[in-house]
Formats: C-alpha cells, sequence, structure tokens
C-alpha cells in the first residue's frame, strides 16, 4: 500500500445558480493573456447541451480517457504509445478552435474617436482575436445558457445520445416539458490522469504531495497529445506559445490553505474543498474493473478511511503531517463521498478516476413531481416518481454513473429524505424514522449532512492544510544559520511570499512584465530568455 | 575566397549551431516547442505535415547516406554504382516530392488562413524561406542534374570535402570544381544549421522517444519551500492591537 493525499472538491450542483462568477474570477486569475482567450479553466455548462468544447463528451469522436482492450486490459482510447508518436505531426482527435468559439473582442475605440457630427451612433463591432478581423460571434463558452438554443443543439447531448433509445425520445426541449441544471467544471485531477499517460515529452505529471495535476511550461514540447487524451477537455493549447496549459488547482493558494479562487467566490456556496487519502497501488485495478457500473464503488474502494488507526500509522510511516491527517478526518469531502455517500464522479466510465465529484441535483426531479401532480413535500410522492421517473434520472445516471440508474436514484432518495426528515424536525419536531429505515442512515448523520449542505461556514467546506516541506530539519538548519531571523534569509519562507507574488504576477523588481517580454528578458528566476520565438510579435 | 566559403563558413555555421543550441537549451527552455498551429488549422495541416515530416526523414537519411558513407564502402558490402545511382535518385525524388509538397501546403495554409498567417512569426517567415530555398536548389540538383540532365558524382567531391569538416581537414578544392547548384545548397545547408538553434526546428532533438518506456502516469514532488499564506484580517488587526497602535 502506497498512502498519498489528493486535494479534491465535491461541488453541490442543487445550490448552483449558474452565475458564472467562478468562471470569470478564474479567467481573471489564471487565463486573461493572449493566448487563451478561449481557455476557461473553469466553465459552467448548462445541461441538457452539447457542452464545451462542443460535444466533449462524444469519445467516439475525440477518443478521451481509457478502455479496456480485448484483453481486459486498460489502455488509452486513443491508441498505444506506438500511435500515439506516428500522430504527433498532426493530431487527429485535436478539437480546432472553432469546436470551443473564435474569440472576439470589441473595437471600442470607435466610441471614444468618433469623429463629430455623425449621422448614426457609433457602434463597437466584435474583431476576432485571432486575426484582429470583423467577425460574427455565433458561439462561446456559455452559449448554451440557461437552455439557450436547446431546442437545436441540445438533441445532440452525447448524454442523450447514449441513454436507452426509448427514454431518450422522452428528453422534449419543448419549452414546457424540459428541465435543466448548472454544471460547473474544472479539471478532474484524475487519480489515473490519462493527460498525463499520453503526454510525450513527460511534461505533465501529477504532484506526489496533493495530487494536483500540473504541465511544466519548461518541458511542454507542444506535442498536444494531452488535449485529445483528456475526456472532459481541460487542457488546452496557448495558441500564443504553443504549450498545453490546465486548471492548476490554485495551487498557490492551496499551498498557503486558502481555497481555489472559484470555490472562494461561488456566490451559491456550493463547493466543497479537503483531503481524501487514497492507495495509489489500487488505483490501476480500480480503473480496470470490466462492468462500467462497478466503477463507482471501485474508486470509492480506493480511498481510505482517515480515521481508521492503521491508515493513519501506515500515512505517518509514509512521511505525512500530522496536520494532513487531521485535516483528512475533517474532510468535507471525504464525508460527501464515502460516509454519506451522496456526491458521484462526473462519468467515471472515463476511467480516470476523477477527484471532483458532484452531488446531483434534486431541483429537475422536484419540478418533474410536481409536473406529475405529486406532492414535492411527501418524500413517499418523491420517491415514487424518482423510481417511476425515466427522465432526467437516466440522463444524470449517464453523466455520474455511467448509466446505473439505481445508483443516481439512490442518492436522489438520500436528498428527498433529508430535507422531508428536516421539514418534519424543524416543523413539529418529530424524528421520522421511517424515512431514516429507507436511506440506511442515522438521525445524526442525516443532521451533520444537511449541515454540511445547507449552513456550513468557510472553514467546514474548505479544510485545506497549508503545504508542508519534506524536509523540515533542512528548514530548521537555515533557521540556526541566520540567528536574526530565520524567516528573512534568501530563499526563506519570510521571503517567499513576495517571491512567489513576483513570479506569479510576472514582475521583477520595479519593472512589471506582461505577455510580451522584449527582445531579451530576464524571467523571475533571473535567467534571461530568449524571445524572437515564445510569443509572436504582433505589429 | 574559397577558403573563406569552403572552410571558415562550414566551422562559423557548426560553432553557431552547437553554441546555439547549448545556450537555448539552457535559456529559453519555456520557447522550446514546436509551436504547433494545429489548433487554428487543421485540414491542410493534416495532410501537409505528415507529407513535410516523413519527406524530411527520408531526405536527412538520403544526405546521411550519400554523405557520412564513403563510395568505397558501399562498394565493399556489394552495392553497385548503378544501383546506389538509382536508389539515390529515385529515393530523392520521391522523398524530395512529398517534402516539397508538404513544405508547399504548410506554406500555403500559413498564407492562405488568417488565424495562421497571424500566429506566424518572423523567425518562422525566415525558416520557411531558408527551407524553400534549400528545398528547391536540392531538387533542382537531384532532378534537374542527377535524374533529369547527365548526372554528378558528389560523392568523389562534396561527401570527401564534408567528411574532411569533420577530421578537420576539409579540402576547398573538392569543392571549387561543383556545379553551382551543388554549391549553393551546401552553402545554403550550412547556414540552416546556424539558423537551427534559434527557430522552432529546435523540437527536433526533443523527438519523445523516451515515452516508449517510461511509466504512463508521472509523479513529481514540489520543489521549493511552499509559500506562507498571506496574514488575515484578524491577525493583522490583532498584531496592531499588540503593538499598541
Amino acid at each position: 500500500m502506497r498512502i498519498r493525499a489528493q486535494v479534491a472538491m465535491v461541488m453541490n450542483l442543487d445550490k448552483c445558480i449558474g452565475c458564472h462568477t467562478c468562471s470569470v474570477t478564474c479567467k481573471q486569475t489564471w487565463t486573461n493573456r493572449e493566448g487563451t482567450e478561449y481557455v476557461w479553466f473553469n466553465n459552467v455548462e448548462t445541461k441538457p447541451g452539447i457542452g464545451y468544447p462542443k460535444h466533449y463528451e462524444d469519445q467516439d469522436r475525440w477518443h478521451g480517457g481509457w478502455q479496456l482492450d480485448g484483453k481486459g486490459r486498460l489502455r488509452l482510447r486513443s491508441g498505444g504509445r506506438l500511435k500515439r508518436l506516428g500522430r504527433l505531426f498532426a493530431n487527429p482527435d485535436l478539437p480546432s478552435i472553432d469546436d470551443y468559439y473564435e474569440p472576439a473582442t470589441f473595437d471600442k475605440d470607435i466610441l471614444v474617436n468618433a469623429p463629430a457630427g455623425l449621422k448614426d451612433t457609433p457602434v463597437k463591432r466584435p474583431r476576432s482575436a485571432l486575426t484582429g478581423e470583423p467577425m460574427a460571434v455565433t458561439w462561446g463558452a456559455n452559449w448554451e445558457d440557461g437552455l439557450g438554443g436547446a431546442h437545436e443543439h441540445a438533441g445532440g447531448d452525447p448524454n442523450i445520445a447514449r441513454m436507452p433509445g426509448e427514454a431518450a425520445a422522452k428528453v422534449k426541449f419543448e419549452f414546457e416539458k424540459t428541465f435543466m441544471f448548472h454544471l460547473p467544471r474544472i479539471c478532474e485531477h484524475c487519480l489515473n490522469p490519462a493527460c498525463v499517460s499520453a503526454c510525450p515529452s513527460g511534461a505533465m505529471y501529477k504532484r506526489e504531495e496533493d495530487g494536483i495535476v500540473l504541465v511544466d511550461q519548461d518541458r511542454c514540447r507542444g506535442w498536444r497529445m494531452c488535449v485529445s487524451a483528456c475526456p472532459y477537455k481541460k487542457v488546452y493549447v496557448n495558441h500564443a506559445t504553443g504549450k498545453a496549459e490546465k486548471c492548476t488547482f490554485c495551487f498557490p493558494r492551496i499551498e498557503a490553505g486558502q481555497p481555489t479562487i472559484c470555490s472562494e467566490t461561488c456566490v451559491g456556496r456550493l463547493r466543497y474543498l479537503g483531503i481524501v487519502l487514497y492507495d495509489e497501488d489500487a488505483v490501476l485495478a480500480a480503473a480496470s474493473v470490466a462492468d462500467e457500473h462497478d466503477l463507482l464503488d471501485a474508486q470509492r474502494a480506493v480511498f481510505l478511511d482517515p480515521a481508521d488507526p492503521a491508515v493513519r500509522q501506515a500515512a505517518r510511516e509514509a512521511g505525512m503531517p500530522e496536520e494532513w491527517l487531521d485535516a483528512a478526518q475533517r474532510s468535507p469531502v471525504w464525508r460527501l463521498i464515502s460516509e454519506y455517500r451522496v456526491a458521484l464522479p462526473l462519468h467515471p466510465e472515463y476511467r480516470t478516476l476523477p477527484m471532483v465529484w458532484y452531488i446531483p441535483p434534486l431541483s429537475p426531479v422536484l419540478d418533474a413531481v410536481g409536473a406529475a401532480g405529486r406532492d414535492d413535500t411527501d418524500a413517499d410522492d418523491v420517491f415514487h416518481t424518482i423510481r417511476e421517473l425515466r427522465i432526467p434520472v437516466e440522463y444524470l445516471a449517464e453523466l455520474f454513473t455511467a448509466g446505473d440508474v439505481d445508483a443516481v436514484a439512490g442518492v436522489l432518495m438520500k436528498l428527498a429524505a433529508m430535507r422531508s426528515y428536516m421539514r418534519a424536525r424543524t416543523l413539529d419536531g418529530t424524528v421520522a424514522t421511517d424515512l431514516l429505515a429507507g436511506i440506511g442512515m442515522t438521525a445524526e448523520q442525516v443532521e451533520a449532512m444537511y449541515r454540511l449542505l445547507a449552513v456550513a461556514k468557510y472553514d467546514e467546506r474548505y479544510v485545506i492544510p497549508a503545504a508542508h516541506t519534506k524536509d523540515a530539519a533542512a528548514l530548521e538548519a537555515q533557521a540556526a544559520a541566520h540567528p536574526d531571523c530565520s524567516l528573512d534569509c534568501e530563499g526563506g519562507p519570510g521571503m517567499t511570499t513576495e517571491a512567489t507574488v513576483q513570479s506569479f504576477h510576472l514582475v521583477d523588481g520595479d519593472e512589471v512584465r506582461p505577455g510580451r517580454p522584449g527582445v531579451f528578458s530576464r524571467r523571475a528566476d533571473g535567467r534571461r530568455g530568449l524571445t524572437i520565438n515564445p510569443l509572436r510579435g504582433r505589429s | 575566397m574559397t577558403t573563406l566559403v569552403w572552410i571558415v563558413l562550414p566551422y562559423l555555421c557548426l560553432a553557431v549551431f552547437v553554441a546555439g543550441h547549448v545556450w537555448r537549451w539552457r535559456h529559453d527552455q519555456f520557447g522550446w516547442t514546436t509551436r504547433t498551429s494545429q489548433l487554428l488549422e487543421n485540414r491542410l495541416l493534416r495532410l501537409g505535415s505528415p507529407l513535410f515530416h516523413l519527406g524530411a526523414f527520408g531526405v536527412i537519411g538520403g544526405h546521411a547516406m550519400g554523405l557520412l558513407v564513403p563510395a568505397s564502402v558501399t562498394a565493399k558490402i556489394g552495392v553497385s554504382e548503378h544501383v546506389y545511382h538509382l536508389t539515390a535518385v529515385w529515393g530523392g525524388t520521391v522523398t524530395g516530392a512529398m517534402l516539397v509538397a508538404g513544405l508547399t501546403l504548410l506554406i500555403a495554409r500559413r498564407l492562405v488562413n488568417g488565424r495562421v498567417r497571424h500566429a506566424t512569426t518572423t523567425m518562422d517567415k525566415v525558416l520557411y524561406a531558408a527551407l524553400a530555398a534549400m528545398v528547391a536548389l536540392g531538387m533542382t540538383a537531384t532532378v534537374g542534374t542527377n535524374l533529369l540532365g547527365a548526372g554528378y558524382d558528389y560523392r568523389e567531391t562534396i561527401a570527401v570535402w564534408f567528411r574532411g569538416i569533420f577530421w578537420f581537414q576539409p579540402d576547398p578544392a573538392l569543392m571549387s570544381g561543383a556545379p553551382l547548384v551543388y554549391q549553393l545548397h551546401a552553402i545554403g545547408g550550412f547556414l540552416l544549421l546556424a539558423l537551427w538553434p534559434f527557430t522552432r526546428l529546435v523540437h527536433v532533438w526533443s523527438a519523445p522517444l523516451a515515452y516508449l518506456w517510461r511509466p504512463y502516469v508521472v509523479y513529481r514532488a514540489r520543489r521549493g519551500v511552499p509559500p506562507t499564506p498571506p496574514p488575515t484580517p484578524a491577525a493583522v488587526r490583532d498584531a496592531a492591537v499588540r503593538l499598541g497602535r
């Protein structure tokens, strides 16, 4: 057994109002640069819908993720190593910029510089950020927001295509019959990442300490296999540098014990962050389970109980700091995934063992209950409806349980039972034990789950231990060498805040250096870099 | 003049080639990339890029065979002059044609497609011009001189001079007698080598062959000291209170 810790996230979809604050703050933080105009490390989709990039879930087309070969061995869907090297010259599975959208900007100058005496009000027009030419904006990362255009496009949702025929036929995008919910997506920081496995130059890696998947910008050579191998299409090509970029899980914040920027700014407070302990040696077997419906339980089995003394002892022996073990025990993510079992992974059938999980939305189900003329406050009615309801439960099953309707219905029932239980408790103080029996949870568990889902405060939702340096002894030696102030020495902790901020904001001394350097420029690490190449000169 | 062109220039270019790579590798890992533009345009690239690269492999292999292997060696292993000539000319013509077709498509997509044109750097333009010139000269030599023309046995002159460079005994007299197109091609070749480290051609040295042997998932430990979190507003307030401010 090899114990590792993973920083993981759970999103409660019932609370997502689709405000895109997470997307906007993420973009402001990470991708507001030339070359990443079209890149959204965090995007919010409306489901049903074809998503961003278009049809990204259609793995028959993009060949992302893993699959089992004829002998039951796990292999990348896009083929073996030799085949991948043979496709370096032209990657047939790579989405084009049109599959995302053509980024636009506006010629706002015309509003300021328009000559006096014009008969018509000057109007700013969209221009392509790629060519500078005038363009028509016809698609975007949230074009389908609130089911916009769903009557035309959403039928192409790959999840509907995979649903059983009769159920799929019932998904009608008529105004009065439809349902929808929002799905915020970031990189899944998978336990079995297909992008890392497909990277020919070994520039992508999973961090040993916290499992965050990153791209080493100095080692990426632009072979772009990660983009096509990721089934969630959450690795992007920066078209200005020709290198891959992806969601970083805001590692500078996580290392400092702070939540990611998308979590921090989430208006609905629907994101939970915490540590999950897992056994690295069990990952391959869990990803290779034959029956797709068993993948959910297989992945849950990879996680280790942080309260188990044997696990804690093994983690200590592996050098995990005590602080991390405590954080793992208090982890809201562990509780939602493994204790209450209400969180589900997005598309477990990709076999990447994703680490951003979702609590499926009950709202569209309750809407359907109401539409069926039943009482959406009566647990029995809700249970019956969930059982009978093909839509949207089968749709949710395609997203979260590889089509296993019972698994997703079980979670929805827990959520419905929790509501009814808490309603009875609040209104007349009765304890609905029949409800508890139906979902196999104790009263304490349901109330704790209610607190976590409904009223949890900042430090209950985000339990992130600060990063620890592996060799604490080295730090102490450093401190001993500088008795006056151990924090202010060269490279010492007292200096790193500033250093991090500098490299983060591309500031060098007094000089602020945005995306485009001069002919020679000094990097944050002090080296001089060639700039004939890295960023195009657009004069 | 002959000394300058056939001795000084090659060594100068080779020196720039080596020193340039060392410098670029040490100082510009971030710029060391293929600078892929497949995201922006795929239709022409899908055909042009494999043609160009496979053609280039053939052409580079052909150059290695013609320049590095002495005629005496091929004769010793039983390859007659006629067989060699046929292989070289036809192999060169076919792979060269692939290279021409691929390069034409790749240049065309840079010109035709506005997105790719916009993403093209000055250095890209220089590189494309240099490659086009080299390919044109090479094809003139192979097709014009050896396939259609009277033929020229470069293995007795150019190849000997070329190998001489590596033993530090290049004989400029061997080159001054070669046809003009061969002379230009040789000079151009060395200039291209000098240009190499400053262009996207450096991605050649990063051909990811190690991928065939490494484990799929790469784990790496975080380097450096973790950042200290900035003080919370409450901590700032408490500190101010402590200091009596």
